[in-house]
């Protein structure tokens, strides 16, 4: 049996990781309430802006914006948005065994985040630039992400332009998911939204465009096309912290856990010290006697 | 009386989603009236007024720049901002102009920060036009 000392040792470090993780606890779960809150506010706007632009995009044919051609894909640009810091369960694991199913060969990636930048370098994949987020990042800050994207594919570098990030679902769920950036691509179809209602009918003698449809189009597609990346930064910060709170709380738990068994020892440990000096003391006295 | 759905989302909630007799909006050719059975349609919006009438009476909202799509039975309003007029802080709008305007003076910004905080003073001022009009 272990020394008493070395069991109050452990005890001590065990309480004291214990703290370390509750505070981180307590730190990620306020930040998760905020980030939850923006990823959540957003989506309404960010689905209607889908369907509309779906059925745009059906009504009037792809060829009429670059942004809406479908090409045969022979190279494809991965956004990978991972986060900055560890500490935060399986969700960058999860997200970089979806990245490692991707064609070394054919794909280039653009990271959002340290881990994912690490994971690429690690992987010796192509990795075509690296952008870092401050903790609420901005839509200015999103944009010049999206704005690389686009000039990659209108300059036909890239024929897909795909955006893997951890989808938040609640706050124990995360699910790692693709969703295709460019060409735009119906959430429905994705299976990301479960709607109710039909896809918005097109009406008969088709479709007014003030001031022309060139106009809408070139000031609609690429703003989505912004807005939509900003809306899976969000999501993904808000996976980020959710992850991190749910982690660090059954860290604190094993923890405590263990800090309550050590203990248990440790009294088992001194009372049985206690016996033997007794038998001893007893032992002693019986001789002398 | 024939009416039209209305809905009206910005990036930080649905603010809007009723069904409405008629709508005016700030569209990029001037104001347009949207009466139900309007032929579908598909336009950008410009910062300022957005009035609805609904039963007889009128309410209105400042928006900021975004687009708006009609089929016959719905209008979608996507739009950065939507305010409605009573919840507008007149001296916070003019607070944002000052800012905005100083902000413009500067030489250090970029295109995308003059064109952000251009962005910025258009939807305040649009702001202050809904409040200022009925109280004049």
């Amino acid at each position: 049996m272990a020394s008493l000392r070395d069991i109050r040792r452990r005890i001590k470090s065990v309480k004291n990781t214990a703290q370390i993780t509750k505070a981180m606890q307590m730190v990620a779960a306020s930040k998760m309430r905020k980030a939850q809150e923006a990823a959540l506010n957003g989506r309404p706007y960010a689905e209607l802006m889908n369907r509309v632009l779906v059925s745009l995009r059906d009504r009037v044919g792809p060829t009429l914006h670059p942004l809406l051609e479908k090409r045969e894909v022979k190279n494809e640009l991965v956004i990978l948005l991972s986060t900055d810091k560890g500490l935060c369960g399986g969700l960058n694991t999860n997200l970089f065994r979806e990245a490692a199913g991707y064609d070394i060969e054919s794909t280039q990636f653009i990271s959002v985040g340290r881990k994912g930048t690490q994971f690429l370098a690690r992987s010796k994949r192509k990795m075509i630039a690296d952008f870092s987020l401050k903790d609420h990042p901005s839509f200015l800050e999103t944009k010049a992400i999206s704005k690389f994207a686009i000039e990659k594919f209108l300059s036909h570098d890239v024929d897909k332009v795909t955006v893997l990030y951890p989808r938040f679902v609640n706050t124990l769920t995360q699910a790692p998911t693709k969703l295709s950036l460019l060409p735009i691509t119906s959430l429905e179809e994705a299976g990301l939204v479960a709607t109710d209602e039909p896809p918005i009918a097109a009406p008969e003698g088709g479709l007014l465009f003030e001031p022309s449809a060139e106009s809408i189009l070139d000031a609609i597609v690429p703003y989505y096309v912004h807005y939509g990346l900003y809306q899976m930064v969000l999501a993904t910060r808000a996976s980020e912290h959710s992850s991190r709170m749910v982690a660090m709380k059954s860290a604190t738990d094993n923890a405590q856990q263990l800090g309550k068994d050590l203990t248990l020892d440790y009294n088992k440990a001194r009372q049985a010290a206690i016996t033997t000096e007794l038998l001893e003391i007893s032992t002693a006295q019986l001789a002398l006697g | 009386m024939a009416t039209i759905r209305l809905e009206i989302v910005t990036p930080e909630a649905k603010i809007y989603s009723d069904d409405v007799d008629s709508v005016v909006i700030p569209g990029s050719e001037g104001e347009m009236g949207i009466l139900p059975q309007h032929a579908g349609l598909m336009t950008q919006l410009l910062p300022g007024e957005l009035r609805i009438f609904k039963g007889g009476e009128e309410s209105r909202l400042a928006v900021g720049e975004g687009f708006v799509e009609v089929t016959g039975e719905k209008v979608s309003v996507l739009t950065d901002m939507a305010v409605a007029e009573s919840d507008i802080d007149e001296a916070a709008a003019e607070e944002a102009i000052r800012r905005a305007e100083a902000a413009m003076k500067e030489e250090h910004l970029d295109v995308e920060g003059h064109a952000s905080v251009q962005a910025s003073l258009l939807k305040s001022l649009a702001q202050l036009k809904v409040k200022r009009r009925r109280t004049h």
